[in-house]
């Protein structure tokens, strides 16, 4: 069960309650209107946003800007799984980004993963919104990527590694927003009961809070010489 | 997105501070901009920083049978991308010329060139070999491409290492990182390309190109070499016509340059090697600096996760109950299961196809992976049993026969028993519109 509820101070990597160590860098391309490195312990994307700018007669929408997201691998083509990655990612940022404010325009988001070394798709959510900061598109509310891996006790562990993902028994993903710490985006993989989800989803909504700090901070660290 | 034209006054006066040479980021026409190499977590994994162009290379290996032309060699695959986020322009799916003309020269590069010893990946000869695999995505284009993706892949192929593999007769074991430490690639020398801009039709010579030098030069030369002064590749594009000694004076200036980028890239890997071997921290995030307003690091923080059990059965309990719960899945054969039952079928008047009957369920439901918690393993191994009940006969016609089968009510939306499998197939009351003989079971 919840074997390290009171030994949770200890900062081991990727221990049941820890994050690992995250860095983030804002602004490091030149080209991209809006650029962000995510950090997670070693896990590591990138994000460059081009946008709102022209769209391609086909996609253009009317009412609200046409949100595109590219996930790119390392190693070898685009499978089904960056595909269904890229919907969830797409979906999300729909969700938090005003773009009925610019109608007739597209908005793209790529994401180059640059080392995987487990919790890739909310490091990919973070890595998305810090880019979506750096290049000042009107958001409704930030959001951040949590996941959580059920091993086999039943214990929730945060923010695992590659290994931690293998041995467990399921692995979900939350993107959760900063308003009012709400699910935007869930997504399982692995079977678990219903209470241990909402247990899982109470757990990513306290580490959500740890990451939204980290947001904070790091602006407020860019924009401290003004 | 659409690449944004150059203006024709931005042109006019690039070339007119060409002439005047003058380097808008004021550079020397032979000077090249800073170089920033940084290593990844994984062996062969690097990111190179030449100037603002920022280019990320991985070398991955797999065991595969050797080519039949060259049974004793390993194969090398080289693929270079430019992401979408690289510019502007650079649009997904769509093959640019630039992007065949920049895989070429990669190519002849560092394959032609023979830099690593493809014999020394053979494993077995004829069947297995080691073929390595290098990717090149270009994440930022603020000029001169080639060098760039050139430098980072010469670095990831030296940073690599591949696992080792002992052959003792016909037995072929590959050990894993854990069992014996990975191995290196045998590289004989680093072919590294240097570009040479031409502008006014060969009169002024830029090193190095910036995206906007590079939109305004008439051609473009690259020369391949490593620091033996060997030359690997040359090549001219863009239809410039270069008089002999040009071309004798940019293979000297190349081998300046290739000296001191070797000594670069030696140094980087030697620091590498050394972080790693201390036991020190090694990875893209050690090489984020610390001092930049724009790069923010945080140590591992503890997530308080007390009481969360409780504020979860709060929410359950306070939360509608699910809706109807479906059936569990029911395994027919392998790779055919039902979930739920259908609603009565409704097209009674069509023709019908033959009602396949069912093969008798024997076995257990597997229990896979992604089985729900919730479902039990079923043990359907019990015979159909069909019930025929009298026809009754639906329309006028003297030709048709029209049978109802089994023409029982829905059935409830339970847990089904296992001996009341009939109930669950798909096989509802529906009309038939041939001859069927009843058989009885």
């Amino acid at each position: 069960m919840m074997a390290a509820k009171e030994e949770d101070k200890m900062a081991v990597a990727g221990d049941g309650c820890c994050l690992r160590p995250f860095s983030c860098e804002q602004g490091l391309l030149s080209r991209p209107d809006g650029s962000a490195a995510f950090l997670q312990g070693d896990t590591s994307v990138l994000a460059g946003l081009y946008g709102p700018a022209e769209v391609k007669g086909s996609k253009e929408l009317p009412d609200r800007a046409a949100l595109e997201v590219l996930l790119r691998p390392k190693v070898g083509l685009p499978g089904v799984v960056e595909r269904s990655r890229e919907q969830l990612l797409r979906q999300t940022c729909e969700a938090v980004v005003l773009g009925a404010l610019h109608p007739r325009t597209a908005i793209t988001l790529v994401l180059q993963v640059m080392n995987d070394a487990g919790s890739l798709l909310s490091c990919c959510l973070n890595a998305a919104c810090m880019g979506l900061l750096d290049a000042g598109l009107p958001l409704s509310s930030l959001f951040c990527g949590v996941t959580c891996a059920l091993d086999a006790n039943g214990a929730i562990v945060l923010d695992p590694t590659t290994r931690q993902e293998q041995e467990a028994r399921a692995v979900l993903t939350f993107a959760i927003d900063s308003a009012e710490r709400k699910v935007l985006m869930a997504t399982t993989k692995g079977s678990c009961s219903v209470e241990e989800m909402q247990q899982c989803l109470a757990a990513a909504q306290r580490a959500a809070d740890t990451i939204f700090q980290f947001y904070r901070d790091s602006v407020r660290r860019r924009y401290s010489k003004s | 997105m659409k690449a944004t034209p150059l203006s024709n006054c931005e042109r006019r006066f690039l070339l007119r501070a060409i002439e005047e040479k003058k380097r808008l980021d004021g550079r020397q026409c032979y000077d090249y901009r800073n170089i920033r190499i940084s290593f990844g977590a994984d062996y062969g994994c690097c990111i190179v920083e030449l100037g603002k162009t920022r280019v990320l290379a991985q070398v991955s290996c797999e065991l595969v049978p050797p080519k039949l032309s060259r049974p004793t060699e390993g194969v090398l695959f080289f693929n270079l991308e430019l992401s979408p986020m690289a510019a502007p322009g650079f649009e997904p799916g769509r093959q640019p010329e630039l992007l065949v003309q920049l895989n070429r020269i990669i190519e002849r590069c560092l394959r032609n060139s023979k830099c690593v010893d493809t014999e020394s990946l053979c494993v077995v000869a004829g069947e297995k070999v080691w073929q390595i695999r290098l990717d090149l995505h270009l994440l930022n284009h603020d000029g001169n491409i080639i060098d760039a993706a050139s430098i980072a892949g010469i670095v990831a192929l030296c940073h690599f290492r591949r696992p080792d593999v002992s052959v003792q007769g016909e037995e072929v074991t590959v050990y894993t990182p854990e069992e014996r430490d990975p191995v290196p690639l045998s590289i004989h020398h680093m072919p590294i390309c240097v570009s040479f801009a031409f502008f006014q039709q060969g009169t002024y010579l830029l090193v190095d190109p910036s995206e906007r030098e590079e939109r305004v030069m008439d051609g473009l030369l690259v020369i391949a070499m490593n620091k033996h002064h060997e030359i690997c590749t040359i090549q001219s594009s863009g239809g410039i016509m270069l008089v002999k000694d040009q071309v004798l004076r940019c293979s000297k200036i190349t081998a300046v340059k290739v000296a001191e980028i070797t000594e670069l890239i030696q140094k980087a890997l030697e620091n590498d090697q050394k972080g790693r071997k201390e036991g020190g921290k090694f990875g893209f995030a050690e090489s984020i600096p610390n001092q930049k307003i724009t790069a923010f690091k945080m140590e591992s923080a503890a997530v308080d996760t007390n009481n969360v059990e409780e504020q979860a059965e709060e929410i359950i309990t306070k939360a509608e109950p699910p809706s109807e719960v479906f059936a569990k899945p029911i395994l027919h054969t392998v790779g055919t299961a039902q979930i739920g039952e259908g609603i009565e079928n409704s097209w009674g008047d069509l023709e019908e196809s033959e009602r396949e009957e069912a093969a008798e369920e024997e076995g257990e439901s597997e229990a896979t992976a992604f089985e729900c918690q919730k479902m039990e393993t079923e043990d359907t191994s019990t015979t159909r049993e069909t019930k025929k009940d009298e026809p009754i006969v639906v329309s006028d016609s003297e030709e048709e026969e029209v049978v109802i089968l089994e023409p029982q009510e829905l059935p409830k939306k339970t847990r089904p028993q296992t001996n009341s499998k009939q109930e669950t197939t798909s096989k509802k009351a529906f009309n038939k519109r041939r001859k069927k003989k009843r058989a009885a079971h």
